[in-house]
């Protein structure tokens, strides 16, 4: 399966997602952000990072980029999109995905594991998991703090939409294992469609036991077997 | 020294229009004694112009010329048959195998860093990050050594919460992960905050480059961001004393940094590099323009020649002298192939960057600055980088630290108080207390390379493609060094070491950061003296040679000078990553065991300075034999896979690093059963802080095993007890007296103790 990872000027974690798309047997390519055309690829990632250097709001300025103006039509025709950190903030600001990553209610950079417990298991970025399985996966953000209006976030529950949500060590979206806010716990969120997933947490950083976790492998399975083969 | 020698400046430079008159009180303010004058008007021959002042000021400042450290200096052991690039580069450069090389130096920014915490130390860390790719390699990884005074002061949470901002920002911005470093609170280091930032780059060998500018002719070109007029005359400013006036007036002279630039730059550099369109490329660092071309031009034995309206500027009507003296950050001197101009233009447009050629390398030795094709500044480019004066003054201890030293503590021994009380005190203490609320704030797991994360005893950075792994660490003891300083810094390098092992890392070379007060007092170069020597002598025994560094002197603030602090910057090799070692326990029934053995001091601890509100007494005495015995024991433990866990024992004593054992990252806590029967006072055995010891855990099965190598190496060694479930609680027993405590309370001590004293007030820098 061919992937895109997007490369803005500012992304930082690209070149792990390249490694952890390869690590599952995919064929990452990096796109540059003035590059045009994603019809010969199956998946397109958008990195972490600080693109723009996150000036005047994280993901306002990449959203005009040139490539921007493939990515959006590649999701609305069920192409499968996954922004990761930067990468969430910048499908909510490209309105591919509802709501928006505010700063974290902490006013500081959060950087350390968090838990995550899974909601579905019926959709292409978690067909891996079981549901209610819970995952070890580091973040490392400043604006991180998902918000959305209240009809949003009820359409968001009741279609099933938050696939990943903060808790603590029982299971549970308490307000202590919600690191930065988020409305909810939400950690991750997909589009109407299931083909467009965002979310804060690094699955990318947690793909080897050597680095803390391997839990953020079964997100890049998933999406693996729900897309075409290598031809 | 080069045929360049001959070479004389134009005899007469008619001056710039509006620049002022060269009176002594200009000389004066430039910083340059009368003599350093005298040598000035020797090697010119004639009155310097204002703007060839200014360039001599910057490369004859202490920041950049060494002036009053060079000497010492040179007696440090710098070689080694793994060492690829000693002192003398942008950083220093070690082979580490599979053909792997690791670029790594420490930086200050102490000075700005007092006047505006968040610029000043993000822009430390830009600084570093550019030493480090400038040489072709890669930052893999970051580490910040901070120290502040104490934090009941508002000012002192000020900086400390900006310094901490500014480190995190800019590294996570870049994306380079910060895996460790150290943070202290002492009223020592009230007006004078320390920000030493390090890092690390791995390259193969062949990517190597260094910063000398050679073939005639070849096009001198600025790169990346324009030259403003911020931060002009830095480097002198970081080499004068503060004192209150410094906050408001010193502010100009403080960069603004922009992580987002610098991540193009990066990116382009190590793309430049490889390109091969570049013979040399340096930052345009401390005195910016003036010593990155000045420099390169002496390495390569060359000559310069610039024109400064071709220089890229942000502001209008910068004068030569503003453009040559900026420290606007983000910026690069680049030496081109002759005819690859056009090559460099593409890649830095690639990443949205400028270049501008604005000279080229000359063979008369010459560094020669134009303005509009008129010559401003005419000067011997040899001189000027190696003829800076250096002095050796006149080194005396100050009676006042001596008779501290000599202080009779007897009295604040006495066993009597309730040591379990003690003890959460001391873990409660910041110094002691989890780093949490710092490195919370730190991207650490960027790269995904990260095998330990801050919070252990060293980070380390796996190699990936090899089986291999490089660790790192910083440490110093400030009051150590004050009390004694040949023995403090000794101990500097001996806990370094320790670090490193501890995960299972073979120390291999360090950086040195000299942060020091002003050394033109006598018991301050004193202090430098004896603490190089120090150094010294433990480098050699470690065969740990210094490729490089610092120095930050004049860290004084109203005539009082900072503790000498030589913050050592140690890096190790793993040769085989599934052999880490962590600090945790990692399982209830596991023996502990104690390598090494207590001396019996207590001076300069901190249970002396939380107890007692002293910095006193003589400090822990370091046996550099029984230390190298005991890192090649528990290399060797490690190697054989007998250990469970491994950690250094060092501020707070032995209670509080067995705390830390059973503790962790305060995820899954285990309790301990263990007592210690020395024939030393109870406050002593538990919380002094002799060197070389180390607390490891084993299963009981390898528990023969460990003490048998540990004999074999003639390391002192016992089992102290057993790791039980957290619910059995801590409880250590020593001849006299107990430490028994919940692990609930000592996990809310030890966790909680930063973030209540940072979450309760909101701080300015009024």
């Amino acid at each position: 399966m061919k992937v895109a990872v997007v490369t803005f000027p500012g992304s930082n974690c690209d070149y792990d997602l390249y490694k952890a798309v390869q690590q599952v047997g995919g064929d990452p390519t990096f796109v540059w952000h003035r590059e045009r055309g994603l019809s010969e690829y199956d998946a397109v990632l958008l990195p972490g990072g600080f693109s723009y250097g996150d000036y005047l709001r994280a993901g306002a300025i990449a959203r005009m980029s040139p490539i921007m103006e493939d990515v959006v039509p590649f999701a609305n025709a069920g192409g499968p999109v996954l922004g990761i950190c930067n990468g969430f903030q910048i499908l909510c600001e490209a309105g591919l995905l509802p709501g928006a990553l505010v700063r974290n209610d902490i006013l500081r950079f959060a950087s350390h594991d968090v838990i995550l417990r899974v909601e579905r298991t019926d959709t292409l970025f978690a067909s891996d998991y079981t549901a209610g399985q819970t995952l070890r996966i580091p973040i490392a953000h400043g604006e991180g703090n998902y918000e959305a209006d209240r009809a949003t976030l009820e359409v968001l529950e009741t279609q099933g939409r938050i696939i990943f949500r903060y808790v603590d060590a029982q299971g549970e979206p308490s307000d202590d294992a919600n690191p930065n806010g988020s409305w909810h716990n939400i950690a991750g969120i997909t589009n109407e469609g299931g083909n467009v997933l965002g979310m804060m947490p690094h699955p990318e950083r947690a793909m080897e036991e050597l680095l803390g976790s391997t839990d953020g492998i079964g997100l890049f399975t998933s999406m693996m077997s729900g897309l075409p083969a290598a031809t | 020294m080069s045929q360049a020698d001959g070479n004389a400046p134009a005899t007469s430079v008619p001056p710039r229009d509006g620049d002022p008159e060269i009176t002594a009180e200009v000389v004066a303010d430039h910083g340059l004694s009368e003599s350093e004058y005298e040598k000035v008007l020797a090697i010119m021959g004639r009155t310097p112009t204002f703007t060839e002042l200014g360039v001599f000021s910057a490369m004859w400042s202490e920041h950049c010329g060494y002036k009053n450290s060079k000497r010492l200096l040179s007696t440090l052991p710098t070689k080694a048959p793994w060492v690829i690039q000693g002192p003398g580069e942008n950083a220093g450069v070690i082979d580490v195998g599979d053909g792997y090389a690791l670029a790594f130096k420490i930086e200050s920014h102490n000075h700005p860093s007092a006047v505006e915490p968040y610029q000043g130390a993000a822009t430390g860390v830009g600084g570093i990050l550019r030493d480090i790719f400038t040489m072709g390699a890669r930052p893999v990884a970051v580490l910040d050594s901070l120290r502040f005074g104490d934090l009941d002061s508002g000012r002192v949470r000020y900086l400390f919460s900006g310094v901490v901002s500014g480190v995190g920002d800019y590294g996570n911005c870049i994306g380079v992960p910060n895996i460790g470093g150290e943070v202290a609170f002492d009223r020592g280091y009230e007006g004078n905050p320390i920000v030493n930032a390090m890092c690390l780059g791995l390259m193969k060998h062949d990517e190597l480059i260094t910063a000398s500018a050679s073939g005639t002719g070849s096009p001198i070109m600025a790169v990346g961001a324009r030259t403003g007029r911020d931060g002009i005359h830095g480097a002198t400013f970081a080499s004068e004393e503060l004192s209150e006036d410094s906050d408001e007036s010193s502010r100009p002279q403080v960069q603004v940094g922009d992580p987002f630039t610098e991540k193009l730059l990066l990116e382009a550099s190590l793309e430049l590099i490889s390109s091969g369109a570049i013979s040399g490329i340096q930052d345009m660092g401390a005195a910016g323009i003036t010593s990155s071309a000045s420099e390169m031009a002496g390495r390569g034995g060359s000559g310069i020649e610039m024109e400064m309206t071709d220089v890229p500027i942000r502001e209008v009507g910068m004068t030569p002298y503003e453009i040559l003296l900026s420290e606007s950050q983000e910026r690069m001197l680049v030496v081109a192939h002759v005819g690859q101009e056009a090559e460099v233009h593409r890649i830095l447009e690639k990443w949205e960057l400028e270049a501008a050629v604005i000279g080229r390398v000359t063979d008369d030795g010459m560094f020669r600055v134009m303005e509009n094709g008129k010559v401003v500044a005419d000067i011997p480019a040899l001189p000027l980088t190696d003829g800076c004066p250096t002095y050796e003054r006149e080194g005396v201890e100050s009676a006042e630290i001596k008779a501290l030293r000599e202080m009779d503590l007897s009295e604040h021994l006495i066993p009597g108080g309730d040591l379990s009380k003690s003890f959460l005190l001391l873990i409660g203490s910041p110094n002691v207390a989890s780093k949490q609320w710092i490195y919370h704030q730190y991207d650490t797991t960027v790269r995904t390379a990260t095998a330990v994360r801050p919070g252990g005893d060293s980070g380390v950075i796996r190699i990936r493609g090899t089986n291999r792994a490089v660790a790192a660490t910083t440490d110093c003891n400030g009051r150590f060094v004050y009390l004694e300083p040949r023995t403090g810094a000794m101990a500097a390098v001996a806990e370094a070491a320790r670090n490193l092992v501890c995960v299972g890392a073979t120390p291999t070379a360090i950086t040195n950061n000299l942060n020091f007060g002003n050394p033109l007092k006598a018991h301050i170069y004193y202090q430098l003296r004896e603490a190089v020597q120090g150094m010294s002598e433990a480098c050699s025994a470690f065969e740990t040679p210094v490729t490089g560094g610092n120095v930050s002197l004049f860290n004084e603030t109203d005539g009082q000078a900072i503790y000498p602090t030589p913050v050592i910057g140690m890096v190790g090799v793993i040769d085989d990553v599934s052999k880490i070692m962590r600090q945790p326990f990692q399982k209830a029934g596991d023996d502990i065991v104690l390598l090494g053995v207590n001396t019996g001091e207590i001076g300069g601890s901190e249970y002396l300075y939380v107890t007692a509100d002293l910095v006193a007494g003589v400090p822990p005495s370091v046996d550099l034999d029984g230390e190298r015995m005991l890192q090649r024991a528990v290399l060797k433990m490690i190697d054989q896979e007998v250990l469970n866990s491994a950690h250094d024992c060092s501020e707070g004593g032995l209670a509080s690093a067995l705390a830390e054992c059973a503790l962790g990252n305060g995820e899954e806590p285990f309790g301990l059963e263990a007592s210690l029967d020395e024939d030393l006072r109870p406050v002593v055995s538990l919380f002094g802080e002799s060197h070389g010891r180390i607390i490891a855990s084993c299963d009981p099965a390898k528990t023969d095993e460990v003490l048998r190598i540990a004999g074999i190496h003639a390391v002192p060694a016992k089992r102290l007890g057993t790791v039980c479930e957290a619910e059995s609680g801590f409880s250590l027993n020593v001849r006299d007296g107990v430490v028994s405590c919940s692990m609930t309370d000592i996990a809310r001590a030890y966790f909680d103790a930063i973030p209540n004293i940072m979450n309760t007030s909101s701080d300015s820098g009024a």
